[in-house]
């Protein structure tokens, strides 16, 4: 089961050093080869990225009359301009859902923070109790949750957006458009993921800890916040990064639950591709206001990004 | 003004969430020492269970059931059977839809394991620094949302009608190299040409992910083996799949099943460049339209039992290797 699921490495320096091992020994003449082979890989990786990146700082016109490339190949004679970015995040031009990117950053914000935060606080209660608590029915609520892993999100959506109509036509109370709404479905179905990755990352912790803390009178709840919670702290690390990253780039779940009632990014990008006919100027910069906060949190937290992937999926 | 609600709302609701468990362990710590230990898992199992019971296990139960009910033309529902599995069964455009998800869960997963191990294993000989790189570059994607990555993209097959300066880069590459008239990528489907540069798409954003779990997987395996593969006169190539490839086989068995759960519900990359048009549809995009498009919500959850059914398969071989490595624990 480890395998489908990451869990938490403990260290890789054994892994770096032997890599080096490997480069510096056994093949280094191959490498010239190797570098073109991969920085032509690369290339072609980045480059439908660069189109766009480019094509975002090209005046209207220019970028509905020559290709990216030439903007590219004759830096000086092309209109540079920045006023894509402030078009599309302002909403200027008539562009996207009617409201601006700008509104739809901190709606995607007021989405994103809480469910992250909420399902890890959820599933490491849950984690503990599977891993340090005896009580019936633990075996089988733990496979449930094992099998739950795969099962696709479209098959809670419908009615769950039923129930929540119905209790609006009941009470008069809006749930439909409303940030909880979103959190609550993101977190229920974040939770199979990260209790099985938490709880497989706490039953590496010593046990002798957790029932010298019992001995000496700490209740569950103490042992809980005081010692398993900075404990785990890698683990929980690398799944906030992880959801956070899939509730940011989500869109199924914001559209259906949210809808235009606090449409997020994705949902403001994707108006904005759909009338790129005004320009591809306009989705360029959209696209790239709709990257940069994962971008940021990839880039400045690759680490825990990686470890958290690849640890214990190895073997 | 919209700052201050979504602080307030944020905050409140984290607050929320953390009273309940307190709450819930105050009453609990009141009981007596036996009745402490018999609740306090369901303290902290209690939510837990409850939101998976009514998000996850209610609602699969209700799109079973639901997807029995049929819907006349005035929008009323009543029982049908199995009405809407017949008739979706007997439409020709379903039938292309199963075998355009097939050929999605085909070529995706195998693609993207052997771009990424292709990648993992070169990178491999290189010096770290260089290796560090490529592979960040190659990683990169993975932050990316399938919205953004569907703007990137549609841009790249972007038609201008012949004449008019061709800014897609393929119809840039295409009609500098050809001189042809431009090709309409996307609306193309000879031989499924736009459903296969669809799935570029998805490969390029999972390629990352594989890469990097199956270049873990080569730097476990024990170098002793490689090496007295290679005394033994083993050559390069079969070093690699008499010797590494066997040792990793969980890793690529693993990295096939994940990619082949995010092909299945795959939605938003063919609802942003396609919408399911010109024979690119696919079961996630079929359940979209049917109960948004078509208001049909017995069909669309027909659709979803169809995809459920497709990955119990899965389910069963995650639940019965979860049991095999218990025991061994």
């Amino acid at each position: 089961m480890t395998e489908i699921v990451p869990t938490i490495a403990k260290t890789k320096g054994a892994v770096s050093t032997k890599a080096e091992t490997i480069t510096k020994t056994t093949v280094p003449k191959k490498r010239p080869t190797l570098t073109i082979i991969l920085g032509l890989v690369a290339v072609l990786w980045m480059v439908p990225a660069i189109g766009l990146f480019v094509t975002s700082f090209r005046s209207t016109t220019d970028a509905q009359t020559t290709g990216w490339w030439v903007a590219l190949l004759h830096p000086f004679q092309a209109a540079w301009t920045f006023s894509n970015y402030t078009n599309a995040f302002t909403g200027a031009g008539g562009a996207g859902t009617g409201t601006s990117l700008g509104s739809e950053f901190l709606n995607s914000i007021a989405v994103a923070i809480p469910a992250t935060v909420l399902p890890i606080m959820f599933a490491a209660f849950a984690a503990y109790a599977f891993t340090f608590l005896e009580f019936k029915g633990k075996e089988f609520f733990f496979a449930v949750i094992v099998g739950l892993l795969v099962v696709p999100v479209q098959i809670a959506l419908i009615p769950v957006l039923q129930v929540y109509k119905a209790v609006t036509a009941a009470t008069g109370i809006q749930i439909t458009g409303t940030y909880p709404a979103a959190w609550i479905v993101h977190s229920a179905f974040a939770l199979p993921l990260c209790i099985f990755i938490l709880r497989n990352y706490m039953s590496t912790l010593p046990n002798a800890l957790i029932e010298a803390a019992r001995v000496d009178g700490a209740s569950h709840f103490q042992i809980f916040w005081r010692l398993v919670m900075p404990m785990s702290v890698p683990a929980l690390a690398s799944f906030a990064i992880f959801q956070f990253l899939w509730v940011w780039n989500d869109f199924l779940v914001a559209y259906i639950f949210l809808g235009n009632g606090a449409p997020v990014l994705q949902q403001g990008l994707l108006s904005l591709l759909g009338q790129y006919g005004q320009g591809w100027n306009l989705v360029a910069a959209g696209a790239f206001i709709v990257l940069v906060v994962p971008l940021i949190v990839f880039l400045s937290l690759q680490r825990f990004f990686v470890r958290g992937l690849t640890a214990g999926s190895v073997k | 003004m919209q700052i201050l609600s979504v602080f307030i709302s944020v905050v409140g609701g984290l607050a929320v969430s953390f009273l309940i468990y307190l709450g819930l362990n105050f009453i609990v710590s009141k009981t007596n020492t036996r009745w402490n230990a018999r609740l306090l898992p369901y303290v902290f199992l209690g939510p837990v269970l409850l939101l998976i019971a009514v998000f996850l296990i209610v609602p699969t139960v209700l799109t079973v059931y639901q997807s029995l009910l049929k819907t006349d033309q005035y929008g009323l529902q009543s029982f049908g059977g199995l009405t809407n599995y017949v008739s979706l069964f007997t439409t020709g455009s379903f039938l292309q839809t199963l075998l355009n998800n097939l050929l999605w869960i085909i070529v995706v997963p195998a693609l993207t394991v052997i771009v990424g191990l292709a990648v993992a294993t070169l990178a491999d000989r290189m010096g770290p620094k260089r290796e560090k790189t490529f592979k960040s570059i190659i990683f990169l994607p993975m932050a990316i949302s399938a919205i953004a990555a569907s703007s990137i993209w549609k841009f790249v097959y972007y038609y201008s009608a012949p004449g008019q300066p061709q800014v897609g880069l393929l119809n840039g590459i295409w009609t500098g190299l050809t001189h042809a008239q431009p090709v309409s990528w996307l609306l193309n489907d000879t031989a499924h040409l736009n459903s296969f540069l669809l799935m570029v798409v998805v490969i390029w954003l999972n390629a990352g992910y594989a890469m990097v779990l199956l270049s873990a997987a080569i730097k476990a395996v024990p170098e002793e083996t490689i090496e007295a593969a290679r005394i033994d006169g083993a050559n390069e190539r079969q070093a690699f799949f008499r010797v590494i490839a066997p040792q990793i086989r969980t890793t690529i068995v693993a990295v096939f099943i994940t990619v082949l759960i995010t092909v299945m519900k795959l939605f938003d990359i063919v609802f942003a460049m396609t919408n399911g048009q010109f024979n690119t549809n696919v079961l996630g995009m079929e359940f979209y339209n049917q109960f948004f498009s078509f208001n049909n919500p017995g069909k669309a959850s027909a659709v979803v039992v169809i995809l459920i059914l497709a990955v119990v398969p899965v389910i069963v071989y995650q639940v019965r290797t979860y049991r095999e490595q218990e025991a061994l624990r």
